[in-house]
């Protein structure tokens, strides 16, 4: 019984990792209608520069929010410089663009940082939460800051009429600069902001999985699923969906599958709940009339 | 002249030739000629394996510094290292185009498994010394069947084995755990240590749990690998899920006898970065010497090996245990070829490499001696175990034989 | 050529028979002058090629999208291989059976995963790519599938040595028979995409709903142009494994289906020629890039693959066409 506690919470930390990221790939589809395939490479490449602050002598938080602000202009960055020409090309150009951008970041961080694994610092204390055996204090922290996040994000998209307006220039371009909505600019806040909760989330995931250029690939196959599964254009159903595959992945390779077939299983599960309800847990269906 | 001077003058020549030392006679096969020896490589310099790159960048510093200094017998080497990016495909495509258009001498230190399999009957069939493979699969000690492959590293299966009869004589009704990566590394240990284990292998091992190289962390493996009550856990794993094991299994309070495999045995890149204190009481297998270990600090080929990364690769870490390697690798490469003198055939070369008698190389811990004869091709013949006491890793026991 | 297309979009029945016989000669003579390495290097082409065009039918013609036709390359490959290794089956009756093996696991996959659209299936696709070298390792299929380790053939020998005075070995003979299976299988793709099911896929991609009224029973449309697609994508793996001579879970990695789209869409969808010209952009611009940079290649690739969306967004092919259609050319598309 313990060890199913111990498993449980051991998938609620993993998926706390999953649903960082998937927040992070909700920002961007709900700002810009795009899965971004590259951002756990941005969130990477993000978290070296944390980590090139870090070593360079800058407290921990110093470091923290510098890495959100050079986030943020790199998203930016990278919509205006790279994403804005394809814009209105078809899907698949775009996710060829994404493709690109997610092997030139891996490639790039590869050469200046090398493949060694780094350690990364975590800002929670090292001795676990209340004695409790089977969660880090880090683990509990980082669950706690992904929770944060998703209420800020949530707010910010249902609240302001920035998120409003961002919300407005995803969905119908056309209309929203009819009413002057600055659609461009719309877009690349979009990315910054989804570069800044990739950051945030990698540096809460360095400190689990150790810092390495290839750090996010396993990761992002499961943001994604936890994204599709709660819904892609739903926040909270995102966090949902990121712990809930964290546990059934968990849970899977423990008592069911074993682990050599857990990856399959958990992927056909989730292609199975997708096909129940194709638009994910918490997800709109939308409704087409002829 | 009269005929009796010529003839006595020809044999004179004719004497003097037959005397002369080899020297005279040159031999070369393609790649080889009295300027530069051309070796070619594949390495995973992207994509899953690529921290593994690090070894061909030190190899390929090694010879730079070679030529710098002169040459292997008056020759620079041409060190050709290409991306295969783990992918066998693309390993045959490069190693193709190593042999049919660069026309190298011979191949050195192609990495993994898998894309050495996909060239394995192909180097062979063309006779292309492929030789001091980076991976311990028992495959390559193939004598009879692929008399062209020599690999570098211990096997792994011998390893896994030396670690189950340690068990065995150390803790005979020990409770034991395994943690492997689910390919043939992982199932090479895996193997071996249940071989050598024998028939208490179903009876010992009371839980096994596998990973891929895709998942992001092993945490749950671990919890599972404590909740089953083991004792003692083999730990099969790459550098990163090393450390990860190593940091969770500390941190959920289990404390097992840890035995860890040599692939992820370095202090530098795993074991500093898991936390020092975590790895107390860890058992591995060691071979070559570290770049931390204040042992060395004044042996001539650690000075060496980090004044060559100081100046050719300095973005490399000392304390990599990637590093040491290839540059273990590099200088056994040049002592073969050195022995080999002028005489650059690839059946020579094979005659050098698989007759190396007890050649302590240098980066290697004294007493790990390379050996090779004609029906044996595993360089080393015997394993030294080592424990970690927070600092480095203390040999203990005599170097057992393996095979 | 794309075959298919004039500059109003219709079908075009005929085909341009003199660029066609050129192309062909000029294929046949090549393995004559090309190093063995190089034939190998087209012969891979050629299958790649297969594989994209498998892709191309999925995705620019029925609109729907594969993140993971790496997974039928793997099911083609292996089915040759267990064949060829297990049962002593001839290489050349290997590659049938891979692909109607592959039309019946696509089919069969496409039947459920159809009901998703856009980035669920693309999930879905997804998804399978990553399981499926799992399940090519899986202890319990190890004695069929050689488990981690993989399994190794032989490569054949032809069975003529030379043809008319020139020598053929080994490579020379696959490089025909690759060129032999891709003729036959554009053949088959012109042929299945020009009679009524292409319109029906075509229709089924630009007006889904408008088809089904007309009565096009869409899932079953859907699931067989998957199932097509993967056959096609079967045949050009049982070729590549016969070339390789050796399959193992590691060459079939999510990587290699994410670089099928991206051939794909660089060689320009819905162009038969422009599997050509994608499959050799994937087969050597990497190289290529290697050499320009030893320190990042792959970031030079990534930074090419943006450059060409942005400048081409047709593709090569739709980048051929504008030049054609610039130099005043009738537009057959190419």
């Amino acid at each position: 019984m313990e060890t199913f506690i111990h498993q449980v919470v051991a998938g609620i930390a993993t998926g706390g990792v999953y649903a960082s990221l998937a927040l992070a790939l909700v920002m961007i589809y709900q700002s810009t209608h795009h899965i971004n395939f590259a951002q756990g490479e941005i969130a990477m490449f993000a978290t070296y520069l944390a980590w090139t602050l870090i070593n360079a002598g800058l407290p921990y938080w110093v470091a923290f929010f510098g890495t959100v602000i050079l986030a943020f202009s790199l998203g930016v960055l990278i919509q205006r410089v790279i994403i804005r020409p394809v814009e209105n090309a078809p899907v698949l150009n775009v996710v060829v663009v994404f493709i690109g951008l997610l092997v030139i970041l891996n490639s790039m961080a590869g050469w200046i940082f090398t493949y060694t694994i780094k350690a990364f610092p975590s800002p929670f204390p090292k001795e676990p939460p209340f004695g409790l055996s089977f969660i880090s204090s880090h683990e509990l922290g980082s669950i706690g800051v992904t929770l944060v996040l998703l209420v800020m994000l949530y707010s910010f998209f249902r609240f302001t009429p920035l998120g409003l307006a961002m919300r407005a220039a995803a969905q119908n371009p056309v209309s929203s600069r009819l009413v002057g909505i600055r659609v461009g600019w719309m877009l690349a806040l979009g990315w910054g902001l989804a570069a800044v909760l990739g950051s945030i989330a990698g540096m809460m995931i360095a400190p689990v999985v150790f810092l390495e250029p290839n750090m996010m690939s396993g990761v992002l196959l499961y943001a994604f699923a936890a994204a599709l599964v709660g819904g892609i254009d739903s926040p909270g159903g995102a966090v949902l969906g990121g712990f809930l595959v964290g546990i059934l992945e968990n849970l899977l390779g423990a008592y069911v599958i074993g682990t050599e077939l857990k990856l399959s299983v958990a992927l056909v599960l989730i292609v199975t709940v997708l096909t129940i309800r194709p638009a994910g847990l918490f997800g709109k269906v939308i409704v087409t009339r002829v | 002249m009269n005929k009796r001077h010529m003839i006595l003058g020809s044999v004179a020549i004719a004497a003097a030739t037959a005397l002369t030392p080899a020297l005279a006679q040159k031999k070369y096969d393609s790649g080889a000629s009295d300027t530069e020896i051309k070796i070619g490589q594949t390495m995973p310099y992207s994509g899953p394996a690529s921290a593994y790159g690090t070894i061909g960048k030190i190899e390929a510093a090694y010879f730079r510094q070679l030529n710098d200094q002169g040459g292997i017998n008056g020759r620079k080497i041409n060190f050709i290292s290409l991306d295969d990016g783990y992918s066998p495909p693309k390993t045959v495509e490069m190693v193709r185009k190593l042999v049919e258009q660069e026309e190298v001498l011979l191949l050195m230190g192609t990495l993994g498994t898998p894309p050495n399999s996909a060239i394995h009957k192909y180097v062979n069939s063309k006779k292309v010394p492929h030789l001091l493979l980076s991976t311990g699969a028992s495959k390559w000690n193939d004598p009879k069947g692929h008399p062209w492959t020599l690999g570098f590293n211990p096997s792994y299966s011998s390893e896994g084995r030396l670690y189950a009869q340690e068990i065995l004589r150390t803790k005979p009704n020990a409770k034991i755990a395994v943690l492997f990566q689910n390919d043939d590394y992982g199932k090479d240990y895996l193997n071996g240590f249940k071989d050598g284990l024998g028939d208490k292998a179903k009876s010992m091992i009371v839980a096994e749990a596998s990973y891929e190289v895709s998942d992001p962390t092993v945490d749950s493996q671990i919890v599972t690998l404590k909740g089953s009550g083991a004792d003692t856990f083999f730990n099969v794993t790459t550098p990163k899920f090393a450390a990860q094991a190593i940091r969770k299994a500390d941190d959920i309070g289990w404390k097992p006898t840890h035995y860890l495999n040599n692939v992820s045995a370095s202090v530098g890149s795993v074991l500093k970065p898991a936390g020092l204190e975590k790895s107390v009481g860890l058992v591995s297998m060691v071979y070559i010497k570290e770049g931390n270990d204040k042992r060395w600090d004044n042996d001539p080929a650690m000075m060496d090996f980090k004044a060559l990364i100081k100046k050719y690769a300095p973005e490399v870490s000392p304390d990599d245990g990637n590093a040491t390697n290839g540059y273990a690798i590099a200088s056994l490469m040049a002592h073969i070829l050195r022995l080999a003198g002028d005489n650059l055939t690839r059946e020579n070369i094979m005659k050098v490499a698989t007759s190396l008698k007890d050649y302590q190389i240098p980066m290697a811990l004294p007493g790990v001696l390379a050996s090779t004869s004609a029906d044996d091709f595993a360089l080393f013949q015997t394993m030294q175990l080592a424990r970690f006491d927070g600092t480095m890793w203390v040999p203990f026991g005599k170097p057992q034989s393996v095979r | 050529m794309t075959l298919l297309k004039t500059t109003d979009g219709s079908p075009a029945q005929q085909l341009p028979w003199l660029q066609i016989v050129v192309v062909m000669v000029a294929a046949c003579a090549l393995p004559f002058f090309l190093s063995n390495y190089h034939v190998f290097q087209a012969s891979m082409v050629l299958s790649t090629a297969i594989a994209l065009v498998g892709l191309n039918i999925l995705t620019g013609y029925s609109g729907q999208i594969s993140l993971g036709h790496g997974a039928f390359l793997a099911i083609g490959a292996y089915t040759t291989a267990i064949l060829m290794d297990k049962f002593d089956v001839p290489y050349w009756a290997t590659i049938p059976v891979a692909g109607l093996v592959c039309l019946i696991a696509g089919f069969l996959f496409g039947l459920p995963a159809l009901k998703l659209e856009g980035h669920y299936l693309a999930l879905a696709t997804f998804a399978l790519a990553v399981a499926l070298p799992q399940l090519l390792k899986f202890r319990h299929l190890e004695s069929w599938t050689g488990g981690v380790q993989g399994i190794v053939i032989l490569k054949p020998d032809p069975p003529i040595t030379s043809l008319l005075g020139l020598t053929l070995n080994s490579d020379r003979w696959l490089y025909f028979v690759a060129l032999f299976v891709t003729v036959a299988m554009y053949w088959f793709a012109w042929n299945l995409l020009r009679g009524r099911i292409g319109r029906a896929l075509i229709a089924i991609r630009d007006q889904p709903t408008a088809a089904a009224l007309m009565g096009i029973d869409t899932s079953l449309y859907k699931s067989l142009a998957f199932g097509v697609s993967a056959l096609f994508t079967g045949v050009a793996g049982s070729l590549s494994a016969i070339l390789v001579a050796f399959v193992a879970p590691d060459s079939f990695t999510v990587f290699l289906s994410i670089t099928l789209m991206v051939g794909m869409v660089v060689g320009g969808l819905t162009s038969l020629a422009g599997a050509l010209y994608g499959a050799a952009f994937v087969q050597f611009v990497p190289n290529l890039a290697d050499q320009i940079s030893k320190a990042a290649p792959w970031a030079i690739f990534g930074t090419l693959l943006i450059v060409l969306m942005i400048v081409l967004p047709g593709g090569i092919s739709g980048g051929l066409n504008l030049l054609w259609s610039k130099l005043g050319r009738r537009s057959v598309s190419v």
